[in-house]
């Protein structure tokens, strides 16, 4: 795993700024300036191109470079290989840390520099504000009433950064509908950017129900736009009660019946939790009846982490215990010709019927296994854990899988 | 900020709630249980103590049958104002069609016909026999309605008689609406009803040219099918088969059909008549019962039944299907299928004859050979035996008075199942549609009179033998109707355990 932060040194960066990460090849398909990128050689030593660049990375304290790598004598003599006078540097504390492709936010005061944007990720998520309109039992980021706003212009500067072939991004938050108008200028930045690239963004879709948000986004007319909205239960007060938040099962309905009656892609997210489990049948149905413009269905293992921590007692369930109604959901929408997932559950732990639906979910930097996945056939394939996983979100029955058992899935 | 428990979510006890819209029913032989349909066409079965606790606001709001209610859109706990957008927009689903005006255009490009079949619902005329055909003006009057029309997707249809029989008038009309389809951009589907006897390579290369759908007649095996369907040669089973293997060799063979008409002599072979569609390759079988248009009608004490007997046959073809299919034949019975995609689905479906409003007219439009519009195929027939009183228009009126016509009005106001009686209340309701037309034929009357209403009674009959299938819940036959609703293979349909149904109240 590699770190969201990581130490560094700076000279000549008097205060927090975006930069992209960039080698010749990198900068030369872009669109950039010099002064919005950080030089990046390819090898220790090798020349810097003389360039006003907005950083130039230098070699690590305890370096980690190819000790045989020379430069080459041609490039030598024409360049220099030390940043000229008066030009930023970076020093790392792991050469690791940045690569090119990467957006990074220099922290000097901290002595830190942060990445933004990581070039081959499995998921790279925006984050768009610490508020929430909703106070679910189960959040891994919990709100914050601050005035952030702030992050509007931050995520534009990011997105005139990133790469335009950048294969997925998403956006997240907090709600990220509480920024009103700034989040429909990202949205329209991400479109005029990077139009190929499919835009994940999770929200509680409640102020699709209550404000003209749908026709705001409607109007982008974003062609890779998906909305990801989290949705309980068939019934008001299961669902109210898991957001903590009177009225909200209405809210994010009507939410959910305007994006489709606009055209916009959603899918439905569902966490697994105890109170939400004896309904999973009942509120498949409810979304094939109601919300069959759904795009995919995903049901979420928990994640220990934040919130939930709080609400061990109120919100876990093994998952041998869902076993029952879990199939039941997952056949009926399946059958019925809707895309299914199942999230962050470990296929040891599921039923054979199950583990087709299983997907690999958790992002590289965030997920891991246990011991007992050492010599399973399919841990590849394997949700695995989150990081933080402690004991007491640990599944019953976890165990290695053989090959035989793989073959059923 | 403290989390609250689930108690501070939910309405109290004493707030009770209101019942939402619905229907209710019970099947003949579960006479202790209540079937119960929303207006959007969500069911359940419940026992009887649970239905009268039920309508009689008796039933805890806390208890997951309360639960249960809510989440099938038959009641709202609690007081809080009832949120009408989710009924709506699931009511305008089940209506989708309404946005689209007339989808389906019919032309009938001759009355001739080789056959002289003893049920033929159609005035047909001898091959010979001269002024029966439709002539250019008319066809570029006809092409000129279906542009009109709002519809983006457009089936055209032609039908005789036997249409082959005028194949440079279809031709004419397939080459018109292409090239006005260049700017128009509809996607348009052409349907050809034919014996398929004696068509020609060069008619078959057209045919692939413009992706048509081909629908022929087979009535099922050969004794049974010559016997239908007489030819002086005695020979249409062969030749039927004969132009089906030609037709798909030239279009592939999901682009050829087959229709089954069932005469008395039929209903004793369902078994064979199934199989012989599967033996024949067919991957669906409409098992229509007889109609009692046109020429039919004086058939009818000979080769007519009730719907009684239909059913009984028809019993029996749905049971052997579905045996069929779990042994892997994948054939579905069309008209099952229909309604259980009504059923089972949050959507429209296409068939003209079980809409409310009534298709006929707002769905379809027929241009007879002769200039004459109507509302449907029925209304064609009624004009033949010389009652024109649905007669539109002619293909020279515009599509706004033809749709604002007379014939239109009298449809409308008598075409709407939530309104008629008889209708109204039926727990089917929400999957059964009105066909004035077909009412006035059989009833002389286009409101209809459900009691004495064949049609009535064979609905009925059919939405009691699939919901009597439903409430059994066997995960093999559930299978089998999933894969005909979704168009899948049964292998592709995983189990689903039938809904438990407490009798404790």
């Amino acid at each position: 795993m590699r770190p969201h932060e990581t130490p560094a040194e700076f000279r000549g960066v008097p205060e927090r700024r975006l930069l992209k990460i960039v080698d010749g090849l990198t900068f030369a398909r872009g669109d950039l300036t010099p002064e919005q990128c950080a030089w990046h050689s390819d090898r220790p030593g090798a020349p810097i191109p003389d360039l006003p660049w907005g950083a130039v990375l230098v070699a690590p304290v305890t370096g980690s470079y190819d000790a045989d790598s020379q430069p080459r004598a041609t490039d030598a003599d024409a360049r220099s290989d030390a940043p000229r006078n008066g030009v930023p540097q970076i020093r790392l504390a792991r050469a690791d840390a940045a690569a090119p492709g990467d957006v990074v936010e220099l922290l000097p005061e901290r002595n830190r520099l942060r990445t933004r944007y990581r070039r081959g990720a499995n998921a790279n998520t925006l984050f768009a504000t610490e508020r929430c309109n909703s106070y679910c039992l189960m959040c891994s980021q919990p709100p914050r009433r601050v005035d952030d706003d702030w992050r509007v212009n931050d995520m534009l500067e990011v997105i005139a950064l990133l790469d335009r072939d950048v294969p997925e991004l998403g956006i997240s938050g907090g709600e990220p509908t509480l920024l009103g108008d700034g989040l429909v200028a990202i949205l329209r930045a991400c479109r005029d950017r990077l139009p190929d690239t499919p835009l994940h963004v999770l929200s509680n879709g409640r102020r699709f129900g209550t404000t003209a948000l749908a026709d705001a986004v409607a109007g982008l007319r974003h062609p890779r736009l998906t909305w990801g909205v989290p949705f309980y239960a068939d019934v008001a007060d299961v669902h109210d009660y898991v957001v903590q938040s009177a009225g909200a099962f209405d809210e994010t309905l009507h939410g959910l019946l305007m994006m489709a009656s606009k055209g916009l892609s959603f899918e439905i997210r569902v966490v697994l939790t105890a109170p939400t489990v004896a309904r999973l049948p009942a509120l498949a149905d409810f979304i094939w009846r109601h919300l069959p413009a759904a795009v995919h269905v995903a049901f979420m293992g928990l994640e220990p982490i934040g919130f939930a921590l709080a609400n061990h007692d109120a919100l876990w369930i093994n998952p041998a215990d869902m076993a029952e109604p879990l199939t039941r959901a997952v056949h009926h929408l399946a059958n019925r010709g809707m895309a299914v997932s199942l999230y962050n559950l470990p296929l040891c732990v599921l039923p054979a019927a199950l583990r087709p639906f299983a997907r690999r979910s958790i992002s590289d930097w965030k997920q891991r296994y246990l011991d007992t996945c050492d010599g399973c056939a399919v841990r590849a394939r394997c949700a695995g854990f989150f990081e933080w996983v402690k004991p007491g979100w640990i599944p019953h029955g976890l165990h290695a899988l053989n090959a035989a058992e793989v073959s059923e899935t | 900020m403290k989390f609250q428990l689930i108690s501070a979510f939910q309405s109290n006890a004493d707030s009770g709630y209101r019942l939402l819209p619905f229907r209710f029913g019970r099947l003949p032989d579960r006479p202790d249980e209540v079937l119960v349909t929303g207006d959007s066409g969500r069911f359940t079965f419940l026992s009887q103590a649970d239905f009268l606790a039920f309508a009689d606001h008796r039933l805890d709001p806390t208890t997951t049958r309360a639960r249960d209610l809510e989440g099938l859109d038959l009641l709202h706990r609690g007081d809080r104002p009832i949120p009408l957008d989710r009924h709506a927009i699931a009511w305008r689903t089940r209506k989708a069609f309404l946005f689209d005006g007339p989808s389906l255009h019919i032309f009938v490009v001759t009355l001739r016909c080789h056959h002289s079949c003893r049920y033929c619902q159609v005035s047909r005329r001898a091959e010979s026999d001269a002024g029966y055909d439709m002539d250019e003006a008319t066809a570029r009057a006809a092409v000129d309605r279906l542009f009109e029309s709002p519809a983006r997707q457009l089936t055209v249809e032609f039908q005789g008689g036997e249409p082959l029989l005028a194949f440079e008038r279809i031709r004419g009309i397939v080459e018109d609406i292409a090239a006005r389809n260049r700017s128009q951009r509809r996607t348009i589907t052409f349907v050809l009803a034919s014996t398929l006897h004696g068509v020609t390579d060069e008619q078959l290369a057209f045919f692939r040219e413009h992706r048509f759908e081909l629908s022929t007649s087979l009535d099922g095996p050969a004794a049974l099918h010559d016997l239908n369907r007489p030819l002086p040669t005695r020979e249409s089973h062969a030749r039927t088969l004969a132009g089906v293997a030609r037709a798909r060799a030239a279009l592939g063979a999901d682009h050829v059909n087959a229709l089954t008409t069932l005469t008395r002599a039929s209903l004793a072979h369902p078994e064979a008549i199934v199989d012989h569609y599967i033996e024949q390759g067919f991957t669906s079988i409409f098992l229509r019962p007889l109609s009692p248009y046109g020429f039919a009608r004086r058939g009818l004490a000979r080769q007519g039944y009730a719907t009684g007997e239909f059913m009984t046959f028809y019993r029996r073809a749905l049971a052997h299907l579905i045996r069929r299919n779990l042994e892997g034949h994948a054939l579905t019975e069309a008209y099952a299928t229909l309604l259980l995609s009504s059923i089972l689905t949050p959507f429209a479906h296409g068939y003209m004859d079980l809409r409310s409003p009534a298709g006929a007219g707002l769905g379809v439009l027929l241009y007879d050979y002769d200039g004459a519009v109507y509302p449907s195929d029925e209304a064609r027939m009624l004009a033949a035996e010389g009652d024109r009183r649905f007669r539109m228009g002619s293909v020279h009126t515009p599509y706004r008075e033809l749709l604002l016509s007379e014939p239109m009005q009298a449809i409308l106001a008598a075409g709407l199942t939530e309104g008629l009686t008889g209708c109204a209340d039926c727990v089917f309701q929400p999957y059964c549609g009105a066909d004035p037309v077909d009412a006035y034929a059989r009833q002389a009357d286009v409101y209809g009179h459900r009691p004495s209403s064949a049609f009535c009674a064979r609905q009925t009959a059919m939405f009691e033998l699939l919901f009597g299938y439903l409430r059994d819940g066997d995960a093999d036959v559930m299978r089998v109707f999933q894969s005909w609703v979704q168009r899948r293979a049964v292998a592709e349909i995983r189990g689903e355990p039938p809904e438990a149904i407490d009798a404790a109240a």
